[in-house]
């Protein structure tokens, strides 16, 4: 199957201020993707300019292999789950529902309604009297129960609550089992959603840090701890992108696959070793970048 | 979620691990079937794919067989070999770092030794 979505040296621009620059990317069919990165690096104008809510300044954007502007057949296998969605005064938490199941092709119904019911959310209820909970709760079915070919989910959980946000994965991964789909899920809590990605792309300062599988983001980078001295002789010349120091140890973090080689120095220096989590990897590395941009990358 | 799924290592490798460990200690005899990767994925809280990336790897190394249309199950003589596998991997694993750490307390490899067989006695 061909790609659900090409970007080819996308960059958007406002006035003297670059969003995005010059970005490729592809996003395959049936995977779930992490956009990942820090406040104001892209995500949410890159997100935009999929959905066709925003021109691209220059560069190519393909979506289901067409140009998504007004393009009818594009936006119909498309959801995209906002932060803050804004919905009518006067419509209840049905209206907005009844509007999805319209605007959706592959809309279940059955689906929505025990979406309700997990979220205890009021169907009556005008959306303007909902908490920030039950707001995001609302996104969050729509885009569940549209099973939209292409779903975008932009920091689908203000205020929810961590049971909800539980509920929420777990209905992600069964109904995906089911029905594959490809979704791009943009988030902050990386640690949360780690394990239900098969991709990740991190953006930083408008232009893609990273664009590898989950998978093999986990031990790409490990943290050895020991006597300051005998870290320093170990980590001259290896690509560290993170280091402390408490009293006389000090720790670093080595932005490489600790081989044989170096574990074998390591053991014999004395040195510990320590795992580093796809979350750690990526604050590590948008910490840094600010400072020395992609010196490692 | 979780279920102990440890993030600093590939998911797909801690998959493979836990069923061989299950094919170790009995909980999947041999020809008798293995979870369906949704079944793994929903179990773990991971993504299906990757479920699928740790089953495979088992069946590139002929511990479990697809049959076609059904599902996987352990291959005859699997255990046989996962524990070949894993004593390669037991001095490096366990006797290695032990030896350091009893280097570092002081321990005589004698006195190791003596320990291993008090505690073998005891068992």
């Amino acid at each position: 199957m061909s790609a659900i979505v090409e970007a080819k040296r996308l960059t958007k621009t406002y006035g003297s201020f670059t969003a995005v620059n010059n970005v490729s990317f592809t996003i395959e069919p049936d995977k779930i993707y992490g956009l990942l990165g820090r406040n104001g690096a892209g995500k949410t104008t890159i997100m935009h300019l999929i959905t066709a809510q925003l021109f691209a300044s220059s560069g190519e954007l393909l979506v289901f292999g067409q140009e998504p502007y007004e393009n009818e057949r594009v936006l119909r296998q498309t959801c995209f789950i906002k932060e803050s969605q804004k919905y009518p005064d006067t419509f209840r938490v049905t209206d907005v529902l009844g509007t999805a199941a319209m605007m959706f092709p592959n809309w279940d119904e059955g689906f929505a309604k025990r979406l309700l019911t997990d979220f205890n959310l009021p169907l009556k209820r005008r959306m303007k009297k909902l908490s920030r909970g039950m707001l995001s709760s609302v996104g969050i079915i729509i885009g569940l129960a549209s099973r939209a070919p292409l779903t975008i989910f932009d920091e689908p959980y203000l205020g929810l609550d961590a049971v909800a946000r539980n509920i929420f994965y777990e209905r992600l991964m069964e109904d995906y089992a089911e029905f594959p789909r490809t979704v791009i899920l943009s988030t902050h809590l990386i640690d949360e959603v780690s394990k239900l990605l098969e991709h990740v792309i991190v953006i930083d300062g408008g232009q893609i840090l990273l664009d590898e599988e989950a998978d093999s983001l986990r031990g790409r980078a490990y943290t050895v701890t020991g006597p300051s001295a005998k870290i320093d002789a170990y980590a001259a010349g290896k690509p560290v992108i993170h280091q402390e120091a408490l009293g006389g140890s000090r720790a670093v973090t080595v932005f490489e696959r600790l081989g044989a080689t170096d574990q074998k120095q390591a053991e014999a220096l004395g040195l510990q070793f320590s795992p580093v989590t796809i979350q750690q990897l990526i604050v590590c590395l948008t910490t840094r970048s600010s400072e020395q941009k992609g010196a490692y990358l | 979620m979780g279920n102990q799924i440890d993030d600093s290592r590939p998911i797909f490798v801690q998959i493979a691990e836990r069923i061989e460990d299950d094919i170790l200690e009995g909980g999947l005899p041999e020809e008798s079937q293995v979870p369906s990767t949704n079944q793994f994925a929903s179990f773990y809280g991971i993504n299906p794919a990757t479920a699928a990336k740790g089953v495979n790897l088992l069946v590139d190394q002929e511990i479990l067989y697809k049959k076609r249309g059904i599902g996987m199950f352990v291959s005859s003589g699997a255990k046989v070999k996962l524990m070949e596998k894993r004593k390669e991997q037991f001095v490096e694993q366990y006797v290695v770092t032990m030896m350091r750490e009893a280097e570092k307390l002081g321990i005589t490899s004698e006195q190791l030794t003596d320990m291993i067989r008090e505690r073998g006695n005891r068992a």
